[in-house]
Parts: C-alpha cells; structure tokens; sequence
C-alpha cells in the first residue's frame, strides 16, 4: 500500500508549527552558548577559532570601508592646516614655552631617579616594546564595546596587552589571529582595571558600563578622590605597567565617580599596543613554590625518641614554676634541626620546625 | 500568436536570504570607525527588522534558522556575549509568529507599535542577560543610542511586509 493512501495521506503540519519548532531548537542552542561562552576568560582557548576566523576576515573587509574614511581625514587635515598655519604655529609657539621648563625639570628629576634606583638596588620594571596598528571596525554598542586592529600575532601581540594612544590608555587585546587582534575598550561593561589616583596614591577599579565614562568603584579611604585628579593605572595584579595614564576623575550624574578620559580628545586610528607581560609570569613559580615551602605540608613525623624528648621537654617546662616573670632570664633552646619539636597536647600532628615555639631547657640539661 | 506569461516566484531567496546579507552588510559598512565632530555612526540591531517582518510574511523553517545565524554572527562581529543576539532575535520572531493572526493586515501605526515593544523587550532581555553575564548593569543612556537607531528602521520592515506579504501565490 502506497503511502498516500494511508492514513496519512491527508495529514499535513501546519507551517506554523514547524516554524515553531526551529524557533524552539535555537531558542534552546543560544541559551546553551551563553552558558558556554568564555568571552571574559583572559586566556587563548577562550578566543574561539570561530571568533578568531570572523575577526581575520571582518578586519580586512572593514580596512577597504576605512580607508577612504581615513583619506578623507587626512585630505582635511592637510588643507585645514594649510589654512591655519599661522595661528597654528602661535599657538604651538606658546606651547613650547610653557613645556620647556617641565623638560629641564623631567630632566633633572629622571637622573635623581636614576641614582635613587641605583642606590636602593630597585628592580625596575623592564622597558617595554611597542606595535603600531590602525583601527579598521569599532563595534560601538552599550553590551559591547571594541575595536578590531589589523597587526596581530605576527607583530608579537598577546591577549591582554595594554593599547595606548598618544592621549592614554583605550584598552587591552583580547583576541589575536595571524594579522588582526581584537582590543577590548575602557569603556566595555567587561572592562575592569586597577587604577590609582595620582594625587593620594589611592587605589580604586575602573569599572566599564557601556557609557563614555566608566565609574571608579571600590575606591579606598575617605577623600582619596577629587574632581580633575589624575587618574593611572595602578599596575597592581600585573596586567598594565603602572603609571599609564587613563583620564581625570569626575562626578557622574548619578553622584559616583567617573573617569573624563584622555583618549576621548581625539578618534581612535592609530594604536600603539603595548608588548608587555604580566611580571608575575617573569618569576619562575616552580622554584618559588619549591623546598622549604613545598616542604612545610610534608614535614615527616616525629620518630620515636624525638616523641619521647619532646614530651619530656613538654612535662618540664609544665612542671616550671609560674614564678618566672616575663622579666626573668629564661634560657631558651636552640632550634633543633633532627626533628620537629611540638607541644605536649599536640600528639600526632607534626608542626614545621621554623613555626614550632621555643621549648625551655631546665639548667641541668635534660638530654633525651 | 501565442504569448509567453512570466510567472514570477518569490522564494526564501527573495525574502530571506538577500534580506540578511545587506543586513551583515550593512552592519559591517556601519562598524566603520568614523567620527564627524565627535560624533559616530549609529550601530543599529539591523536584524531585529528582519526578526519583525519574516513572521509577518509568512511562517517559515528557514527564516529562525537564518536569524540563528545573523545573531551568532553580531556575536561574533561585534565581540559581545556568544548567543546574545540570537536569543533576542528569536524571541522577537517567536512572539511576532505567536500573534500572526492577530496582526495580519494591521495599519501601519499597530505595526509600529508591535515593532517597539518588541524590540524594547528585546533589549531588556539583552540587558539582562549581559547584566547576569558581565556582573555588571549596563548604562541605560549607552543603551538608548542603539534603541532608538533601530526604532527608526521600522519603514524598512514594513515596507518587507507589503512587499513581500503574499507574494508567493502558495500561500494565497
């Protein structure tokens, strides 16, 4: 019997509810990516290749739309400067004597600072590298704020590399592939970056929203902030060298504090990215978490006549008449290295020897 | 003599496929990093237009499954959250579909009215879901510059709806 007449013959979905059921099935895979997704992690398996393959091929495509933005601007810079030439000049004449003094000044104080260093022993932070790159896509939007850069893992850039303009810091990479990265903004609602106040030294978090001017929570101390302070990065955690300069601080409407910053004074095209690592990835942290270290938790057990000193140790210095004031000379025991020492109560839980308290020895000089 | 009729097919392709790709196109001609005295391009949620309209048109396995796609793609373009903009897209279509019959050969005006609660819930759903997300609310004045751009791309979806509303003499 042929299909058709069966019974099903005349049964027909209606469109509506296939439709329904696609809608069903995607509504349940975009939950399902959101569950998943690792966008904040600061790592590279977070960057998907799926990501990093759109990026490599959005970055090219969006450099041909920018590039006769960018001839434009540069046709009206020059014919601009053209015309302006002359106050230009005064104005740039005024400027260059009021820096001239700040140059003696910087100057004079980086050799202080040079045999301050050198007399403290400091161990200053390595100089750091650069790479320059040009803007070619900017996603503007309240949930996600970024710029796609065309230099990527070829010029040596890495995720988390702070991007500077010629005004501050804009923001960090957060995704590379072969010729194109992706940088992070500031003002990102993922954003966060340990800043300080350069006036108090305070420390506070840049925190993104979305917004031009991302607030300053978790600040510390009461009138460590005022309206014009300059703002920085803090260097705390590693991520950003410190001292970078970020914007000036300012009351939003809501009554907290907000960041003015510096590279809002002009648009962002060309970007110069930091090559700088985490310090705390210059350290070997195999050789830091090595012996003693290592060896406080796997401090062996006392043996048996060990057990026996110290219990005896314990028993006199219990029998030790209260008398002895805090003024008294007490003699007290050298630091033994042929085993751990530990109080009397203490039976079977070994302590480690530096943070074992100093057993007294009676004057006769009970030996075990 | 006998004169050949031409019988012109609206298909998927017309109504769903070109659609999308000037949507991706659009969006990747609006994510050029241009600024005229301080001010930037819009960045509208184009295919939230298309999220409106499809349903409208007609119901379809196609159209979710393309509207998965251009989310996933916004995603990806833009850095955000993965699965954020497929989420809201398909809610719209979801909800667009649910009241088919209630909008069918509604005035302009209804529509208009459809279309901005849609797309403001839309948005409420990605604010909170990046609020969940990220740990952290959103400005609500950052997001009025993208509500509003997409607001003001109504005429284009109902333009789609009478274009393309019976189109196919399938579903006539």
């Amino acid at each position: 019997m042929a299909f058709r007449d069966g019974p099903f013959d005349q049964f027909k979905v209606p469109l509506v509810w296939t439709a329904a059921v696609v809608v069903v099935v995607a509504l349940i895979a975009s939950v399902l990516l959101i569950l998943v997704d690792r966008r904040h992690d600061a790592d590279a398996d977070g960057y998907g290749p799926v990501r990093a393959g759109i990026d490599a091929g959005a970055g090219p495509l969006n450099g041909i739309f920018a590039a006769p933005v960018r001839w434009a601007g540069a046709a009206s810079d020059y014919f601009g400067g053209y015309f302006f030439a002359v106050s230009e000049n005064r104005r740039l004449k005024k400027e260059l004597e009021e820096l001239q003094p700040w140059r003696d000044q910087a100057i004079a104080l980086k050799n202080v600072n040079a045999r301050y260093e050198a007399m403290l022993g400091l161990r200053t932070e390595p100089v750091v590298t650069l790479a320059t790159a040009r803007a070619v896509s900017e996603s503007r939007g309240p949930f996600a704020k970024s710029f796609l850069l065309d230099a990527g893992s070829d010029k040596g850039i890495r995720i988390g590399n702070p991007v500077i303009t010629e005004q501050g810091l804009v923001g960090r990479i957060v995704g590379v592939t072969g010729g194109v990265s992706r940088m992070l903004l500031l003002t990102d609602v993922a954003s966060r970056t340990p800043v300080l106040i350069d006036r108090t030294d305070a420390r506070a978090l840049l925190t993104g929203d979305g917004s031009g001017n991302p607030k300053l929570e978790f600040v510390r101390g009461v009138g460590a902030v005022q309206a014009g302070d300059r703002v920085l990065t803090s260097g705390d955690g590693g991520g950003f060298p410190r001292g970078v300069p970020i914007g000036v601080a300012a009351r939003g409407i809501d009554g907290s504090w907000r960041v003015k910053l510096f590279s809002d004074r002009g648009a962002i095209d060309y970007v110069r990215i930091m090559l700088f690592q985490d310090f705390s990835q210059l350290v070997a942290t195999d050789a830091l978490n090595a012996a003693p270290l290592a060896g406080l938790a796997t401090a062996p057990a006392p043996s048996a006549t060990q057990a026996a000193a110290i219990g005896d140790a314990a028993a006199r210095r219990a029998r030790t008449p209260a008398a002895a004031g805090p003024g008294s000379a007490r003699p007290q025991a050298a630091p033994t290295r042929s085993g751990p020492t530990v109080p009397s109560t203490a039976t079977q839980v070994p302590a480690p020897p530096t943070a074992a308290p100093p057993v007294p020895v009676p004057a006769g000089g009970g030996a075990a | 003599m006998r004169r050949s009729m031409q019988v012109r097919v609206v298909g998927p392709l017309q109504w769903v496929i070109y659609p999308a790709l000037i949507a991706m196109a659009a969006t990747l001609l609006l994510a050029t990093p241009v600024e005229l005295f301080g001010l930037k391009l819009p960045e509208p949620v184009l295919p939230m237009v298309l999220a409106f309209a499809w349903p409208l048109i007609r119901p379809s396995m196609t159209a979710p499954a393309v509207l998965f796609g251009l989310g996933v793609f916004l995603d990806m373009f833009w850095g955000g959250t993965l699965g954020l903009w497929p989420l809201c897209l398909l809610a719209i279509y979801a909800v667009v579909l649910g009241s088919r019959n209630l909008l069918a050969g509604q005035e302009t005006q209804v529509l208009f009215v459809w279309y901005a609660t849609c797309t403001l819930g839309a948005f409420l759903l990605a604010y909170l879901v990046v609020s969940l997300h990220a740990g952290h609310a959103p400005s609500l004045l950052a997001l009025l510059g993208q509500v509003i751009p997409t607001l003001l791309f109504f005429p284009i979806a109902d333009w789609m709806v009478r274009r393309f509303d019976d189109g196919d003499v399938l579903f006539r």
